[in-house]
């Protein structure tokens, strides 16, 4: 799993031309265009892909690759290339709606929570610390099997599992910065509390939360392909990458390459978030340097 | 070292009562009464009603989380509806086993993971770093499930050196037990290798711009004592700390893995559960994991005082 607990940065590097300063990024550079390939690979699939990615060739099942079908077909005799590259939007999907459930219900708590203090505090970081004490996967199998097994249900599960880091993490940016003196002076000029939040702090606490939203993203990337894995996620016959390894199991002998392809397009897209997220990193925390 | 001991336990003990709350109450939000699936075919009122009071259901919510809670405190996690085993016995069964394999694989991860990242750290922006870090990014990206699928493709199906799945207690037979938990520990190894390297190269780079390291270079000592003795020592600090909370993310790998290789362990217990419709599996394996991560940070942080000669006091 990954490092979900690996040092961030303070919001101390995010003055100037930070757009410019990732790009000189080489992981930012590299991991860019991998996403940027996957993402157009998935809006573009039905273009791509040479065959429909459930339709069966009774006549072609388990054939090795070929001319006719680079990746080889699986158990159906479906093309498994045409499978990975439908599988990238299950993937990305996931990845994207899970971050932004993640992001939109743990960013205001933990504004709420850094801001406020007192009770607030103490009951949304309690229960940030509860939600943590769990194993990320663990917890987003308890919620993927207790919401029922859906691609839908497994973005929720993964969602609400990465919710708590964001929590904590915008809780301890926000009593960063909250009592530096520009806020007590825009406090003393009479501006709510309100105001000042979406004014003031959240634009000094959002390179942290960019980060995290891409280390995130590959979290829930591979989180997703676990569930689908686990018979958790995407249902077959619809195209998803874990799923996709979890019947290729079953063939090892007979046809290795079904279990090939789709792992490496997970192995692709990870990579690509977390060198983004590394790249990013190195650009909004200069401390580091 | 007593009084952050007690400090810590008395921190831990609310957020294991919301752990408790939270995996009571989702069993709760599940649709369908629970009474109706214990009856099975028998549809008479009377029956349900006797269930219904026989397991404590016709009582209040806090009744009922209050029987669970002090069950549970009792090591009375209840039965399994699948195997009809009461739960404590099969953590004490599984739990065993899973231990074993984060063992070897945090030994993998540690042999692999420190070497790596001190390397990387001293010739830190050349190609030696350069291949270091890529590799350990790529062990980060790598799905432990698709690496076990080509570790079984490889060394088990292509060269015929191990078996592809299953589980020899060790007790049984010590060497069938190391051939059947070799590749599990390695895929599970392989991630934390990573996670370890990374800290360890990012501390090692804070300790090499240390005051103190600079000191020791003025003195005229070698290059190589300073690092083996200065600097190691000290980086090696937070990456202890590190290292053990994220032998809870190692319980995430397990069950993953457990499943590839097909071993009974208390991550394939989840697994298990969730397809059996055994929802007291899955609350116990939750619980039980929370417990454990909570007794991991603990641990890491007497092990950061214990590293600290400063804070010892």
């Amino acid at each position: 799993m990954r490092d979900l607990a690996a040092p961030l940065p303070t919001a101390e590097g995010a003055s100037a031309a930070p757009v410019r300063r990732a790009l000189a990024q080489p992981g930012v550079r590299i991991g860019g265009t991998i996403v940027i390939f996957f993402i157009l690979v998935a809006i573009f699939a039905p273009l791509i892909a040479p065959y429909g990615p459930t339709e069966p060739d009774w006549l072609a099942v388990r054939q090795a690759p070929t001319a006719a079908h680079l990746f080889g077909t699986d158990d159906l005799g479906r093309d498994v290339l045409s499978r990975v590259i439908y599988g990238t939007r299950a993937s990305l999907a996931a990845g994207a709606v899970a971050a932004v459930i993640a992001i939109v219900f743990g960013v205001p708590l933990g504004l709420v929570a850094g801001y406020f203090g007192g009770i607030a505090d103490m009951a949304i970081s309690r229960c940030t610390d509860a939600l943590l004490a769990c194993p990320f996967l663990v917890l987003a199998i308890a919620l993927a099997a207790f919401l029922g097994p859906s691609l839908q249900n497994a973005m929720i599960a993964i969602g609400i599992s990465a919710m708590p880091i964001f929590i904590r993490l915008t809780r301890g940016q926000v009593l960063s910065v909250k009592d530096e003196d520009y806020i007590t002076a825009v406090r003393a000029q009479g501006v709510g509390d309100g105001a000042i939040i979406v004014s003031h702090i959240l634009p000094n606490v959002l390179a942290p939360i960019v980060v995290q939203t891409t280390i995130t993203m590959a979290v829930a990337v591979l989180a997703e392909a676990s569930l689908a894995f686990l018979g958790l996620g995407q249902r077959p016959p619809a195209p998803s990458w874990g799923s996709m390894l979890d019947i290729a199991r079953q063939f090892l002998t007979e046809a290795p390459w079904m279990a090939v392809w789709p792992g490496l397009a997970i192995v692709a897209v990870v990579l690509g978030f977390n060198l983004l997220g590394d790249g990013l990193n190195d650009a909004l925390n200069p401390r580091d340097d | 070292m007593l009084r952050l001991i007690l400090n810590r336990v008395l921190v831990a003990i609310p957020t294991l009562l919301l752990v408790s709350i939270f995996v009571f109450g989702l069993l709760k939000l599940l649709p369908g009464d629970p009474v109706l699936a214990l009856a099975g075919e028998e549809r008479d009122p009377e029956v349900i009603a006797m269930l219904r009071t026989k397991y404590g259901l016709d009582q209040p919510v806090y009744v009922q989380y209050w029987r669970w809670l002090s069950g549970i405190l009792q090591g009375d996690f209840g039965l399994s509806i699948r195997t009809r085993l009461p739960i404590g016995e099969m953590l004490a069964e599984r739990l065993p086993v899973t231990l074993q394999l984060a063992f070897q694989a945090l030994i993998i991860a540690l042999v692999i993971g420190i070497p790596a990242g001190v390397v990387a750290a001293i010739w830190r922006g050349s190609p030696v770093d350069w291949i270091v870090t890529s590799i350990g990014l790529a062990g980060l990206s790598i799905p432990s499930f698709w690496l076990g699928i080509m570790l079984i493709l490889g060394f088990a199906v292509g060269l015929g050196w191990l078996p592809s799945g299953g589980y020899v207690g060790f007790f049984t037979s010590p060497t069938e037990n190391l051939r059947t938990t070799l590749l599990p520990s390695l895929v599970l190894g392989t991630a934390a290798a990573a996670i370890v390297m990374r800290h360890t190269r990012s501390s090692m780079i804070a300790t090499l711009k240390a005051d103190y390291v600079r000191t020791a270079r003025a003195k005229g000592l070698r290059e190589s004592i300073v690092v083996r003795r200065h600097v190691i020592r000290n980086a090696l600090v937070p990456v202890v700390t590190t290292v053990t909370l994220h032998l809870g993310e190692l319980l995430s790998g397990a069950v993953l893995t457990e499943q590839v290789f097909g071993i009974p362990g208390f991550g394939k217990m989840i697994v298990d559960g969730v397809f059996s419709r055994d929802y007291a599996v899955v609350q116990a394996v939750v619980l039980v994991s929370a417990v454990m991560f909570l007794a991991m940070s603990l641990i890491a942080d007497l092990a950061y005082v214990l590293l600290t000669p400063r804070l010892r006091t």
